[in-house]
């Protein structure tokens, strides 16, 4: 059990004397302090030569009341003396919170600021862009200044590495398509159409889509993060000074790995999805395995291949490019590399399903529907 | 509400554990510590005692384990062996549940600040009252926090701003507001003068030697400048082959033959800080002599 602080009231030739016992600690003036506030009666002097310790809470609560009711504190000894001076000397009546201004106000001028930093943002992204690409033209003029090691490293991490996971979520996604189809279909007695609906879907969107979704979570924001420290750490500004370019030695080779490597796995993960069609048809719907991939190649169109990997190294250019712009607007705090990698793989997803979108009204123009 | 009231809701709210008041004359007690990561051995046979009231100085070439230490003696790294008793209480072995009510009676200032960068500076100080005195009144932490922050010589309207809007010095003495929001009877401070300039270091030193003598500190204090041993420190623990090789006041430790004290007080900078604190040949008397 705590001894509390406490006081007793005492009149003397009309003179009301407030005399506090106990120690006056952090630990103990919790309820003082909240009988002090409710105090209302006037008071001439404070009395504390019978609470023992002192630290700079308890002289503070003594020294807001002293000077709530104008009274003389009496009966400090040096130590508390001492406290009471140097919270006397500390007073500051400033806010806790940062200020802010009203609901009202401040939805609109968050709204407005990030429609003018969308702007702004869209019109740096294009500049990186261009960038980029002046960077790659040099790079094409004098190829060997192009990263070779630092390209096959990238190559090797946002393409190799990443098989096992793409393939494995291909074939699993097969598998819903071709059983899911299979479920609707059967109603008109179409069973063997599941083969042209994951045949055709795996080739055109899925595949390339999933990857990219892929790549973006996994690959976007490890460009982003990597990025981001390294322009936290300085490192990126070392570079500049020695007359390296950050574009040239960090941002080309991933852009390159990006843009080379989406073709390939976009067209691994529709190859392992419409096995997994197989695997899920032999199994539920009684078409062989083989009949299965046989049919596959009587239906699906050559141009259905094309547009997947037309589509692919786009989307591998957009998820490198909104990766690494967001890791070389790092600047500041640490808690700024979470956002923007975060902003980076949200970015870059959205935008590739925007351009899919776009994609598929070409190609339906175009005669490849 | 009647007092009697008052007193019964704040002892409800109240946590029960609370540390008692240290009387004891070494508020740390280390015997026989051993610290290694993997095969790198850190500290071995490590003894030291701090005494009350003084302000403690730890010295010791870059990897002799200094913050390694002060994080064994807050309970952050498990040692391999010794012993750690902080007020009386040993650390080494304890549930740490139930140092809870220990960490109530220090304050620690890691060297980057380390502040809750999602909370302001005057809510970083409240972090704790609320941790250990959930019965203070709302308005009593605010009044809490404003002085403290004000105490720890910062503008009173740094308490509504965030870390990333102040500079490296400002953050240690936010840092160090949010140590002292408990008044602590014992206070870490782990290099609070590397990255500040001259004068901000020595202004931030005096702060300290203030804070020590008003509110009676006892400090550990890790460093590497030899102005601030020379301007505060009581007494100085030298760490070097993983041990506390000499300790006492500085004049003592130049006595010492050990070839790393001698090169550390005597080398050029060691020299320049003694007679900047006038133990050497200061410059005036020095320009006196040359009329």
């Amino acid at each position: 059990m705590r001894e509390w602080a406490a006081y007793t009231l005492e009149e003397e030739d009309g003179r009301a004397t407030l005399v506090v016992t106990g120690p006056l600690l952090i630990s103990t003036i919790g309820a003082l302090d909240r009988e002090l506030r409710a105090f209302d009666a006037p008071v001439d002097t404070i009395d504390i030569s019978q609470c023992g310790a002192v630290d700079t809470v308890g002289a503070w609560v003594v020294l807001r009341f002293a000077r709530e009711k104008k009274a003389e504190i009496v009966g400090a000894d040096g130590q508390a003396e001492r406290l009471l001076k140097a919270v006397e000397q500390a007073h500051s009546n400033a806010a806790i919170e940062p200020p802010r201004s009203r609901l009202r106000l401040r939805v609109p001028e968050a709204v407005g600021k990030q429609v003018v930093q969308f702007g702004y943002g869209s019109r740096e992204m294009l500049g990186f862009a261009g960038h980029i690409i002046v960077t790659a033209l040099a790079t094409l003029a004098h190829p060997s200044r192009l990263r070779v090691t630092s390209v096959f490293r990238q190559i090797e991490l946002v393409g190799i590495s990443a098989l096992f996971i793409i393939g494995l979520m291909s074939f699993l996604v097969g598998i819903v398509i071709a059983q899911q189809g299979a479920a609707q279909l059967e109603q008109f007695g179409a069973e063997i159409y599941t083969i042209n609906l994951t045949g055709r879907l795996s080739m055109r969107e899925l595949g390339v889509l999933m990857t990219a979704i892929m790549v973006a979570g996994r690959s976007g924001s490890s460009f982003a993060a990597q990025l981001g420290t390294m322009k936290l750490t300085e490192e990126v500004d070392a570079m500049r000074t020695i007359g390296v370019s950050p574009i040239e030695a960090l941002v080309l080779p991933r852009v390159i790995a990006a843009v080379v490597m989406m073709p390939l796995l976009g067209f691994y993960a529709a190859m392992l999805s419409i096995v997994g069609g197989a695997s899920i048809a032999a199994l539920t719907l009684h078409i062989p395995f083989g009949t299965f991939l046989a049919r596959t190649q009587q239906v699906v169109p050559l141009y259905d291949v094309w547009v997947g990997l037309i589509k692919a190294p786009v989307f591998g250019l957009i998820i490198a490019l909104s990766g690494c712009y967001q890791g070389m607007q790092v600047k500041g705090n640490s808690e700024e590399v979470g956002m923007r990698t975060t902003m980076a793989v949200v970015q870059a997803i959205f935008l590739v399903i925007v351009l899919d979108a776009f994609f598929a009204v070409f190609f339906d123009k175009v005669g490849w529907a | 509400m009647s007092d009697d009231a008052i007193e019964a809701q704040v002892a409800a709210e109240a946590i029960p554990e609370v540390a008692e008041h240290f009387d004891g004359e070494y508020p740390i007690l280390i015997k026989g510590l051993k610290n290694s990561f993997g095969d790198q051995v850190v500290h071995e046979g490590l003894d030291l005692e701090v005494r009350r009231g003084e302000v403690l100085g730890v010295v010791g070439g870059s990897g002799t384990g200094k913050s390694v230490l002060m994080r064994s003696i807050i309970g952050l790294q498990v040692p391999d062996e010794g012993s750690i008793e902080v007020f009386g209480h040993e650390i080494v072995g304890a549930n740490p549940e139930d140092g809870l009510g220990l960490r109530s009676r220090w304050g620690v200032l890691f060297q980057g600040g380390a502040l809750f960068s999602t909370l302001t500076v005057g809510e970083n100080v409240e972090v704790p009252l609320k941790q250990f005195y959930p019965e203070l009144d709302a308005e009593l932490m605010h009044e809490i926090a404003r002085y403290k922050v004000v105490l720890s010589g910062l503008p009173a309207d740094t308490a509504s701003k965030y870390p990333s809007e102040l500079s490296g010095g400002m953050r240690k003495r936010a840092g160090l507001a949010r140590a002292l929001a408990l008044d602590p009877e014992l206070l870490f401070l782990d290099e609070p003068t590397a990255g500040l300039d001259p004068i901000g270091a020595a202004r931030f030193d005096e702060l300290t030697r203030d804070l020590a003598d008003t509110l009676g500190l006892t400090v550990f204090l890790i460093t590497h400048d030899l102005d601030t041993l020379y301007a505060i420190c009581d007494r100085v623990a030298v760490l070097a082959d993983g041990k506390v090789i000499a300790i006492g006041t500085i004049p003592e430790l130049l006595k010492s033959d050990h070839p790393w004290i001698q090169e550390y007080f005597n080398g050029p900078r060691g020299r320049a800080a003694r007679s900047g604190a006038g133990l050497g040949k200061t410059v005036d008397s020095h320009g006196q002599t040359g009329d």
